[in-house]
């Protein structure tokens, strides 16, 4: 089967306007001006012998295994390290050069182990080369000093170091090393850690992560990138130890997180081997984190449930049934219940981690099949204002960069966002950036490691009181007009030059000055000066945001009001600048473009516009609602209430994401049919009464849409273990209610997609594999897509500046909850962390901390470590305690990956004033000391326990 | 615990979004303010919502801000569906 190889250059390929031209082995080859001669050569079909040299990092110049000649100048220069001029004569393949090279290897040799499992496995550079430059014998034998031998002349031999099998993942070896030190590179310059040093010196010298530490306790933070680069067998994937080498690979996207990053699975038969991130990959450029690269295992987890469930009660256990029984049951049940309690009795919610063909289809089954429009997806409880916003401002709801815009920005000012935890491979090209000399201002509650790590500082940081983001972002407008630093002539031809005058006049208003701001953000004054001349004037600038930004009451008007900066400034419509959304979950962005919201259908048409409307009535052959539907909140009121009986989710666990778990569960249990379609039992499912099982992203094809709007591939890689991809369920659901839905591939959806949606009407899957990816809007205008947007004026026409008033959240600390908690999440767990936990990734994050200032702390006698009770004006739960400066003292800070943390409980009702996204992100809070769990945290243990009970049917036989 | 104040009433937290929406579009756009709520709950609200509004609307409005008053006239009114 077929093999993805990629093709290494030997150096990073270099951006220049000037090209040259030189002659290597007799070829007139021209490259671009800073070209090392080894990849001029390599682009030219030319293979020059390497072992310390790849093109993800800077040459080195070690190995001396890359030697040229190099006519009229003396020597033998390293070619990795030798730039191309003009009229070069090169030879790569001279006698001299040959036995240089083999008395290289030689040595190489004579310090590597004979019996190498990885060289045997075809996993090591070394046996190649040691072939390609001629080595027939190793005269120096191995007897004397080496790294290989445990003992050496009848006692330990110091040179000698164990195996480092610290990290779940990876183990080190540092006997097959042979110090060319590309490891410490990749994770210097792709990664950013700095985790990695060569100890010692000549002879003596090793790699070893932190100081002399195992890798788990270094500062390494398992992104794999050090073992891709590695040319020997020294760092290797445990999986490739223990199954040997894959012998075929495809490359698909990663479900994990907003970044999209590109892979090839590597894989034996129907097993995965290793991921391995691809170069080609517009998102993520050939790098990955600890997700993507090694947390794959939740996909074969024994906990998947593999046959569809049935149960009548949720008290009763789980009966498994046929799949046609499951459809019939379902087709009866919505049927029964749209009959008795009305059309709009049902509903369904479709998944952010689900493809964009599966999205569609819930939508489609919900619009055309149910005759409503009560659908949702979980992407409202994340992003949701973004698109408001951007949409009022610019006039579309998405980010206005590709990733790559980052390597031409000068300011960045990250909001609200923790890049190194949730989008570590775009903040990994971000720290490259920032490392060239770009500046950076942090807007966050908490001191996030951006704010100060190995060569990268913050100008600025501004620690602002969680739910004060629009006071200080129209504080910084306020700046910027008062001082005079705006972009008049941008504004003039871009934007409605009244609405500019009108919102000018309001960011002066008193209330909106720094000084004023101070009192209610807890910022400086002169903070916010200097980071408001910084953006303003310090050239391209960029803002990149996060759930810190729309998880709030005023989550709409902070996205307004970032848009605002970046018009005042004229940052927009052109690289290295823009506004830029950072998504959650792998396809938050495709899950809204794909009608997923109540009161929009595909590529955010309102329902009520009558055009739209009609394009999918006569494709579907039905009359279509012109109200809105109801949101997840609104369906779990309905259901209270007790109009709203049945809902069909898939892919989401809502119990776990959405606000006030109590709430959600009230709903749900008033319900009289929840079907849950996902890979586990999740939380919700302990209220469901169908179980259908999910796909993994492995086992189907489809497409996911990242943060940047790159509708990425995703390739079947296997067989779905339960026998069918998630879209043939919803198809086989729309069936079994009698609609004639035919999709024999996931490229007719997307037909259909196109053909309905003027923003995707040129993708198609024909496309999409020719160019690796496409950012929408990809039509007439667009054959190829759009990277950046904006570039000549705004879609809605003119740019609308919009007044930001601040609005304090009416959920206010006060003496019972003097605290205010704020959440996030952190780098090896993802979302409610139903897959990581699922992995080795635990050994990173085993529970849910609660960060508290000292000061904080030792007002209530807390100790790191100790177990603590959060309670809010909704709920407690309880978890244990860690002391931190990282947040101001007044603010507590947790993640929510865990289930039997239930932040959730403690979080409240308060959302977004236009779209209902909840409030995650404030809430006032007491923390006092406790022994251990909450009653209600045993309870639902308890209930969780019986309601995942599951009689096996005996086969009949 | 008796009283939730995180955890409204279906009717509380309808007075409350109505409220929401009326302060930030005065704050926003204080020129069209009636307007822009009235659109904004047409566009995003589904009509068992906006036949709870009205219901509050029609009992005296108690609890909703002046705004929302003024701009319920402009506000669609949901058809009558049977069955529900
Ligand atoms: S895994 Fe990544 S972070 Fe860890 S040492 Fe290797 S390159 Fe550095
Ligand atoms: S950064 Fe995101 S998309 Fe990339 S490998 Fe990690 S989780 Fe996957
Ligand atoms: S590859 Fe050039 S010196 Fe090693």
């Amino acid at each position: 089967m077929c093999f993805v190889n990629e093709t290494d250059y030997g150096t990073p390929a270099v951006r220049s306007d000037k090209t040259v031209t030189l002659t290597i082995d007799g070829r007139e080859i021209t490259a671009p001006e800073g070209t090392s001669i080894m990849r001029a050569a390599r682009e030219a079909g030319i293979v020059v012998p390497k072992l310390c040299a790849s093109d993800m990092v800077k040459a080195f110049g070690s190995c001396r295994l890359c030697l040229v000649e190099i006519e009229g100048r003396g020597g033998t220069p390293a070619s990795c390290t030798t730039p191309v001029a003009d009229g070069l004569n090169v030879s790569t393949q001279t006698d001299r050069l040959q036995s240089i090279r083999r008395g290289v290897m030689e040595l190489y040799m004579s310090d590597h182990p004979e019996d190498c499992p990885a060289c045997a496995a075809g996993d090591c550079e070394m046996t190649a080369m040691a072939e390609t430059v001629g080595l027939k014998e190793i005269r120096y034998g191995r007897e004397g000093a080496n790294h290989i031998w445990p003992a050496h002349d009848g006692g330990a031999n110091p040179l000698f170091m164990e195996q480092d099998v610290s990290n779940p993942y990876f183990a080190y070896d540092a006997s097959q090393c042979i110090v060319c030190s590309l490891c410490v590179r990749a994770c210097e310059e792709q990664q950013g850690t700095f985790a990695l040093t060569v100890e010692g010196r000549g002879f003596e010298s090793r790699i070893s992560a932190g100081m002399h530490e195992p890798f788990l306790e270094s500062e390494c933070v398992s992104c794999g990138a050090c073992v891709q680069a590695c040319p020997t067998g020294a760092l290797r994937e445990k999986s490739v130890i223990e199954m040997g080498m894959p012998d075929r690979s495809v490359v698909t996207t990663c479900a994990y997180c907003g970044v999209g990053c590109s892979f090839k699975a590597e894989m034996q038969g129907e097993e995965v081997v290793r991921m391995v991130p691809y170069k080609g990959g517009k998102a993520n450029r050939g790098h990955s984190c600890v997700k993507g690269r090694f947390a794959y295992g939740y996909t074969t987890h024994k906990d998947r449930i593999l046959n569809p469930m049935v149960r009548e009660k949720i008290t009763d256990p789980w009966r498994e049934v046929t799949w046609e029984e499951a459809y019939a049951h379902v087709a009866n049940e919505f049927r029964r219940i749209q009959y008795q309690y009305g059309k709009g009795a049902v509903g369904g919610i479709t998944s952010s981690r689900c493809t964009n063909e599966e999205t569609y289809l819930v939508q489609k089954l919900v619009r055309q099949g149910f005759g409503n429009n009560n659908v949702d997806t979980c992407a409202r409880v994340c992003h949701s204002p973004t698109g408001y916003g951007l949409k009022t401002t610019f006039g579309t709801s998405a980010g206005t960069q590709d990733f790559d815009s980052i390597e031409h920005a000068d300011v960045v000012m990250v909001i609200g966002a923790n890049p190194t935890d949730a989008h570590p491979v775009f903040a990994s090209r971000m720290k490259k950036r920032l490392r060239e000399g770009a500046k950076l201002i942090v807007v966050d509650p908490r001191r996030i490691d951006l704010v100060r790590m190995p060569h990268v500082e913050a100008s600025h940081h501004l620690p602002l009181r969680p739910g004060t983001n629009v006071a200080v972002l129209t504080a910084l407008a306020h700046v910027i007009v008062s001082e005079g630093l705006m972009n008049e002539t941008f504004i003039r031809e871009r934007c409605d030059w009244d609405e500019f005058q009108d919102w000018a006049s309001f960011v002066l208003q008193p209330e909106n000055s720094p000084e004023a701001v101070e009192t209610v953000s807890g910022v400086p004054a002169e903070t916010i000066r200097a980071a408001a001349r910084l953006y303003a004037t310090g050239g391209n600038a960029a803002i990149y945001y996060g759930l810190g930004v729309t998880e709030h009451s005023q989550g709409s008007t902070t996205v307004m009001a970032i848009a605002n900066l970046a018009m005042a400034t004229g940052n927009i419509g052109r690289p290295g600048v823009g506004v830029n959304p950072l998504r959650g979950q792998n396809n938050v962005q495709g899950s809204c473009d794909m009608g997923s919201f109540p009161h929009e259908l595909p590529g955010y048409r309102h329902i009520s516009e009558e055009a739209t409307r009609a394009i999918y009535e006569s494709l579907w052959g039905v009359k279509l609602d012109d109200e809105p539907g109801l949101r997840i909140n609104n369906m779990l009121d309905a259901a209270v209430e007790g109009s709203f009986k049945a809902l069909y989710i898939q892919g989401e666990d809502i119990l776990q994401s959405d606000p006030n778990t109590k709430h959600v569960a009230a709903g749900l249990e008033a319900m009289e049919c929840v079907v849950v379609h996902d890979l586990f039992l999740n939380e919700t499912a302990n209220y469901a009464h169908v179980f259908l099982p999910g796909s993994t992203f492995l086992e189907k094809d489809g497409t996911f849409t990242n943060a940047e709007r790159r509708i990425n591939l995703v390739r079947k890689v296997m067989e779905p273990k339960c026998g069918y991809a998630d879209w043939e369920v919803t198809q086989e659901i729309a069936r079994a209610i009698g609609k004639d839905w035919n999709y024999q591939h996931p490229s007719e959806i997307m037909a259909e997609i196109a053909a309905t949606t003027p923003s995707f009407s040129g993708v198609t899957y024909d496309l999409l594999e020719r160019e690796g990816s496409v950012q929408w809007p990809c039509n007439e205008k667009a054959p190829t897509g759009t990277p950046v947007m904006h570039m000549d004026g705004f879609v809605r026409g003119k740019g609308k500046f919009i007044r930001t008033a601040y609005l304090a959240t009416d959920e206010k600390s006060g003496p019972r909850f003097p605290l205010l908690l704020t959440t996030g999440r952190i780098l090896s767990q993802y979302n409610v962390g139903a897959q990581t936990r699922r992995t080795d990734n635990v050994m990173w994050h085993g529970e849910d901390l609660l960060e508290i200032h000292p000061f904080d702390a030792e007002n209530r006698g807390i100790r790191s470590g100790d177990w603590v009770k959060l309670a809010s004006r909704s709920g407690e739960t309880s978890l244990r305690a860690k002391i931190t400066d990282r947040v101001a003292p007044g603010v507590v800070y947790t993640t929510f990956h865990h289930p039997d943390t239930q932040a959730n409980v403690v979080t409240t009702e308060y959302a977004d004033w236009a779209t209902g996204c909840p409030e995650y992100k404030v809430t006032a809070v007491q923390v006092s000391p406790s022994n251990g769990p909450t009653e209600w945290q045993r309870e639902y243990e308890e209930h969780s326990r019986r309601s995942r009970r599951v009689v096996q049917v005996e086969a009949a036989e | 615990m008796s009283h939730d104040p995180g955890f409204k009433s279906g009717e509380e937290k309808l007075i409350y979004m109505a409220n929401q929406i009326a302060d930030t579009f005065q704050a926003m756009q204080p020129h069209d303010a009636v307007n822009e709520t009235a659109d904004h709950i047409n566009k995003f609200w589904e009509p068992r919502m906006r036949r709870h509004l009205f219901e509050i609307i029609e009992r005296g409005g108690q609890g909703l801000k002046p705004l929302v008053l003024e701009a319920a006239p402009k506000v669609k009114r949901p058809r009558e569906e049977a069955g529900v």
